[in-house]
Parts: C-alpha cells; structure tokens; sequence
C-alpha cells in the first residue's frame, strides 16, 4: 500500500515542511490524512477487504472452454486477454474500487492455478487515494459443459426428421439429396443417418427440423406426423424436456413405376386410364397414359385421400426391340368430351414390338400403343412391362377389365448398356454423405437416377450438376458415339470449387 | 496542561469554546460534561462563561478575542450581549463588529499582541480588531487558504498552522507574529486546527481524537509542560529564590 503525492514536482521553496505523523510521530510529507503510510494501513481498512482473493473458474476438458456466466462457454488461451476478462468478471467486489492494471503471474500451465495481480485504486476519509498491488488465484475446476454432456450422453440432438419412402427403388431419394445440396437445406444438420426405406436428419432445435420439414414438403409430395418424448421434466418450475421426431412419408411411387388408380381418382383426372405410368415426381406426382399420351397431376393431398401402390417397378424391366412403328395422326385420335389434356411433348404411335431376349425366335411382334412416338424408330431397344404377363396383386387392378389393359406398356427407351454411357458421362454429382455405404445401398439404382437426369431436362432444372474435371470430352470418339443419346449440356454444368494446396506448397 | 474534550460527541471543541488568558466563552450545550471539562481546569483563575451569539453556540467560530477584548458579530442580541459584559472582567472590552464575514473566529487569530486576518476583511474592522484587542493587525493567509482563523491557532508562547504551510511561510509569519511556529494537525491528522483546538498560555483542550503524538506538539510549541523539570530549573527558579530568601 502506498500513497501516490499529489504534488511531487514542486519548486523548492514552495515544499512543505515536515509534520509528525499524528498517529506514531514519525516526520513526513503532509498528505490529506497527515499519516504515514504504516498508520495508513494500521488505521484504515484494508481497501481490497470486500474483493475475494481466491475464486473459481470452471473449466470444460473436453471441449477446453471457461464457463462465463450464467450460460456461455468461451475459448480462452492461457494469459489472454479473454481469459483475463473472465477473471475479472468472478470478482464480486471490484466494482468498489478502480482497477488500474492487471496482468497474469506465471503459473505452471498444469497445476491448475490462474493467478492475477490486481492495481487498484482506492478513495479513504479526506480524498486520499490509496493504491494497492494484490494477487487473486484462481482455482481451475472441471466441469462438463452442456455440449459435451449431451455428446457424452449420447443424447446430443434435440429433434429428428425421419423421411421415409415405402417403395422398391431409392430414385425419389437421390432426387431429394440432390435438392437439398442445391438449396443447402442440409446446413443446420447436425448428422443424417441411412436407415433401411430412409434417412434420418438430426438437429438441436425443433426450429430447424420443422424447416427441414417444411422443405421437403415443398420438394416431394409427402405427409408427416408428429411425436415428442418427454426425456425429463422439472415440476418445480415447469420445465419440460422433450425429443422431437417428425415422421414424414414421401408418396411411395417413383418415376417409371406402373400404377392403378381408383375409379374415382381417374375419373377426377379427367377420365385418365387407371393404369397409367408415372413419368415425373417432383412436388407433385406426374401421370402419363401410353395408350392416350393423357397426363394427370397428383398433389400430395389427393395422393393421400385416394392412396394407390405400384403395380409394376423398374426393376421388372422388359427389353423390346421395335419392329415397326407408325405414329397415329391427330384426326385418327378419339377424343371424347370431357377428356383431360393430352401431353404435347410426347407423339402417340402404334408400335410393334418384339421381346430382345426372343428376337429371330418369335417372328410375331407384339402390337401396342406408346407414348414415345417422338423418339423411337424401327431397330430402337426400347423398356417395357409386360403386364400381360405379371402377377400383380392391387385391388384396383383386379376390377379392371383385363380386355382394356394392354398386354405391354413401353416406358423409356433403351440407350445400350449402362458401362458405356458411365464412361461417356462427363459430369458428376455431390453427395450428401460421401461413400457412405449404407446410402449407396445399390449403385445401380444412382446410376439409373443418373440416366434419368440425362433423358430429362425438367428433372435438371432441379439439380446442380457439376463437371467431372477428370474425365476429358474425347473429340475423337465423338463420331462413333450415338447421336441420338441425350447428353447434359456443358452450360448446364457448374465448375466445381477446387482448392489446389499442393501448388502453394511447391511456391514456398 | 493540554487536555481532551469533546462536546456532544463532537470533536471540533474550537466551535464551541472560545479561550483567552482572561476569560473562557463556552457554548451552552445540552451535556454539562464539556463545561466541567473547562471549569475544573480554569475557574481558580478565569471566569467560564456559558454564552450563545445570534443563538447559536458555534460561539468559537463567531467571535474573536484576547485577554484586551471580545468581538462579536452584528448579529449579536443585546441580551446576549449584556450577559457577556456582566460574566467578563471589567478590563475586557466589548464590541460588535459590523463585518460582512461575520464568522469572526474564522477569519482572525490572535494573541495578545498581533493578529492575522483574512486578506479581504474590511478596513474598518480591522481598525476595530486594532483598537478593542489592542494588536498589531497582518493581512495574511495560511498555506494559501484565507481562512487564517480556521488554520491557525495562536497564543503568546507559539503557535500551531495548517500542516502544508511551506518552510518559508512558517518562517516569514513567525517573524511578523514574533512566536515560534510548527505545522501540525489535530483531531488524529485534521488540518482544521482552529476547531480542533484552543489554547491560553497555560492551558489547551483539544479534540477526543487527538493521539499522544499530536498533543506532544501542542504541549512542546505552546510550552505547556509545566512540570518539566527543566521549567522548574529555568524559568521559576529565579522566583523561588526570591520567595525563599
């Protein structure tokens, strides 16, 4: 403790005479309480008496963070500033005096000790100022932060979105990966878990999983429940805390599935076959019939009044080969009052078809009617169902009149074999999670997404599609290649962001 | 003899006694205590005289005076007035003094002999002081304060200042007053020595607060330790000898 002169600089002839200290008698400099500083402190309170000098910082070893109260977890290096405010902060009776300086005094960096020392200022009786050096020591305690309670707990995330899809093939899935990567839907994840039919999305708060919940419900035509758990609850201040899970359930038809609708569903539609193809899902499910090339758009409400299934999936896939196709020309079509519209992107043709596996065999072709006027020609390999043929268990199907259902429905055509169009593919797409595998559950099924996305422009539109910097556009392969394959264009693909570190090495 | 007193648990007894070597004014209080303290010291040879001024009994601060004099404030009542000119001694002169600072103890210090007074104080009052208190009047301030009375005390042996009066101050004034002077504090380190303390040339009171070390240097500048042997061996013997014979 000592007194800071108020005057020091003075001219000689105007310094004070000496005075005896009233209190031991001791010749000193007058000063505003005529005391020595011994007398000083023997007479006054200690000025640092209401300011602790030892505290307790609570410290988090796994995530190595202070706690700041009441609820803030900091990172503070040893001697930082930081650090040194939070000290400061755990020092109740600072605010009586004036701090004038603090630093750190070094202390072994794991004995788990912080100590600061303290300048303070301080006014007694008589508008003396006192100043004053002391140390606080801290004591460093463990304690586990919330976070790191919650990941040690397994217990890290507050509400889940389950998306579910009960359906044979994981096309509608990619397609919604892909959406959320382009509307970065997926940022406040905290992690997504593949299960079997589905993925689950896990969050902190409910905020985020019903924004979740609201994005797919914009993307993909879906319903949802809702369900909390209560995990505790505190009756005494009305506390309670809850886990909550929404469920939703995407429609379980994918593109190229066949399906039946209820007669009163089609009848709705306009009077469209009940046996019709799904050509499309995006928010809405889009239906096309073959035979009448009729389409129809299902939103996710009428899906789930008039519920239906697949009658037939991809994956029984027929391979055709066209004999002879004669499109049908607009005068010969009936149309019938009250009909829906007819797509115009598609041409309706007769067509006559042949089994792949029994051509040169079986000199009958088969004759059916197509939706892909536009596109096939004799020759063409081209996918169909024979339902004909299937054994297909839907109620709705059963009271149909076998007469009217024709015995092959073709769906797309066939571009060759699916190696080499892999190879000719120059583009590629982000994953959500890379090489997971349990989300790649079948390779065939992303690569027959990625076809899909190739024979159908709308569906891009939705997709970020990126260019594959390590495959080359091969000039000279170019002629044998297929013309008629359709082919992203380059200016629909993005550059990827690459970041090269390599080269900044070799420039140090 | 320096003793301690304290009225109503006031230390500032320089406000509430006034003290000289021919009479002690004391303020009327509602203890006795403060005037036993007095009396038991001085009523064998002065006359201690209960008095308020204008009603109040901050008496020390309102009036000045010496062994030749009192004056009092303009403010005075008669009544007040005439019970003093009846409790002093004949030889002591009463007067008003018609001062816009009226608190006379604040603004003057006295001994018998000379007088420091606040440097703005009226030419006709200081003529007064001259006149009723018969001293040789200085304008004068006291570790640059104008308040002399409130800094200083004086008496005809020594006298005590503010502790931050410079060397060449104290020496200037103990040349005019022609007493020793000491900066000193009273009351446990108060500068305010003109209310902590008053003092005759045999006698001081001053604060409860006091501590030993103060009182030694009232003791010591004022000369007060009578029984020191070296008074008896110096000062008296001359007397004793005289008497003895």
């Amino acid at each position: 403790m000592s007194y800071i002169p108020e005057q020091a600089a003075m001219p000689p002839e105007q310094r004070k005479g000496k005075i005896l200290c009233c209190e031991c008698g001791t010749p000193i400099e007058p000063n505003p309480v005529n005391m020595c500083p011994a007398c000083i402190r023997l007479n006054h309170r200690d000025v640092t008496d209401g300011i602790p000098k030892q505290a307790t910082l609570h410290f988090c070893s796994g995530c190595e963070r202070y706690f700041q109260p009441p609820s803030e977890w900091v990172h503070c290096a040893l001697e930082s500033r930081e650090l040194l405010s939070l000290c400061l902060k755990k020092l109740k009776g600072l605010n009586r005096v004036k701090l004038i300086d603090a630093g750190f005094l070094w202390t072994e960096p794991h004995s788990k000790r912080i100590k600061i020392k303290l300048t303070v200022h301080a006014e007694i009786a008589g508008g003396a100022v006192l100043e004053q050096v002391f140390a606080v020591e801290y004591t460093v305690a463990h304690q586990m932060c919330d976070d790191c309670h919650r990941s040690e707990a397994k217990d890290y995330w507050k509400a889940s979105v389950q998306v579910r899809q009960k359906a044979e093939n994981k096309k509608t899935f990619y397609y919604l990966e892909q959406m959320i990567l382009k509307h970065k839907a997926h940022e406040n994840t905290l992690g997504i878990k593949p299960i079997h039919g589905g993925l689950d999305f896990f969050y902190a708060t409910e905020a985020h999983a019903r924004k979740m919940l609201d994005f797919v419900q914009s993307v993909l035509p879906c319903k949802y429940q809702h369900s909390k758990k209560l995990i505790s609850h505190d009756i005494h201040s009305n506390v309670y805390n809850y886990k909550f899970t929404y469920s939703i359930e995407i429609v379980p038809v994918s593109k190229d599935s066949i399906i039946c609708l209820p007669k009163k569903l089609s009848q709705q539609l306009g009077g469209i076959s009940q046996v019709c193809l799904v050509y499309r899902v995006t928010n809405t499910v889009h239906l096309i019939d073959p035979t009448t090339g009729q389409i129809g758009e299902l939103n996710s409400t009428t899906y789930w009044r008039y519920p239906f299934g697949s009658i037939c999936n991809p994956k029984q896939l027929v391979e055709y080969i066209v004999m002879d196709i004669e499109p049908i020309m607009e005068k010969d079509k009936k149309i019938a009052p009250g009909k829906g519209a007819v797509s115009n992107r598609h041409v309706l043709a007769d067509v006559w078809v042949v089994r792949a596996s029994e051509l040169g065999i079986n000199d009958n072709p088969i004759h059916t009617r197509t939706h892909l006027g536009h596109i096939l020609k004799p020759g063409d390999s081209v996918m169909g169902y024979n339902i004909g043929d299937s054994n297909v268990n839907d109620a709705n199907f059963e009271k149909l009149d076998r007469n009217m259902i024709p015995d092959i429905l073709l769906v797309k055509k066939y571009y060759g074999d699916r190696v080499s169009r892999k190879k000719q593919r120059i583009w590629k797409l982000k994953r959500l999670a890379e090489g997971d595998a349990a989300f790649d559950c079948d390779a065939n099924d992303f690569h027959e997404f990625l076809d899909d996305l190739e024979e159908d422009p709308a569906l891009r539109q939705n997709v970020n599609i990126f260019k594959d910097a390590t495959k080359q556009i091969s000039v000279d392969n170019d002629d044998k290649c297929d013309e008629t394959l359709p082919r992203v264009t380059l200016a629909e693909m993005l550059d990827d962001l690459v970041i090269d570190d390599v080269e900044m090495e070799e420039a140090d | 003899m320096a003793l301690r007193a304290q009225f109503e648990n006031n230390n500032e007894i320089g406000c509430f006694a006034k003290l000289t070597n021919a009479y002690c004014l004391v303020g009327i209080g509602g203890s006795e205590d403060f005037y036993s303290t007095f009396e038991g010291e001085l009523a064998e040879t002065i006359p201690v005289v209960h008095v308020s001024l204008a009603n109040c009994r901050i008496i020390g601060r309102m009036c000045v005076g010496n062994k030749h004099g009192l004056l009092v404030p303009n403010t005075t009542l008669d009544t007040e007035l005439q019970h003093i000119r009846n409790a002093l001694p004949d030889t002591v002169k009463v007067q008003r003094v018609e001062e816009r600072l009226s608190a006379l103890g604040n603004i003057v210090s006295c001994n018998d002999y000379v007088a420091i007074v606040h440097p703005d104080l009226d030419r006709e009052s200081e003529e007064i002081i001259a006149d009723t208190l018969k001293v040789e009047v200085f304008r004068q301030t006291i570790a640059s304060k104008v308040l002399v009375g409130s800094y200083c005390v004086l008496s005809n042996q020594g006298g005590l200042v503010h502790p931050q009066t410079s060397i060449v101050d104290q020496e200037e004034l103990s040349s005019l007053l022609q007493v020793p002077l000491v900066a000193g504090t009273v009351n446990r380190g108060s500068e305010v020595i003109g209310a902590g303390l008053v003092v005759n040339d045999w006698c001081a009171f001053a604060g409860l607060d006091t501590t030993s070390t103060e009182l030694t240097v009232i003791e010591s500048i004022f000369r007060l330790n009578d029984s020191a042997p070296s008074k008896i061996t110096s000062d008296m013997r001359a007397s004793l000898i005289e008497s003895m014979s």
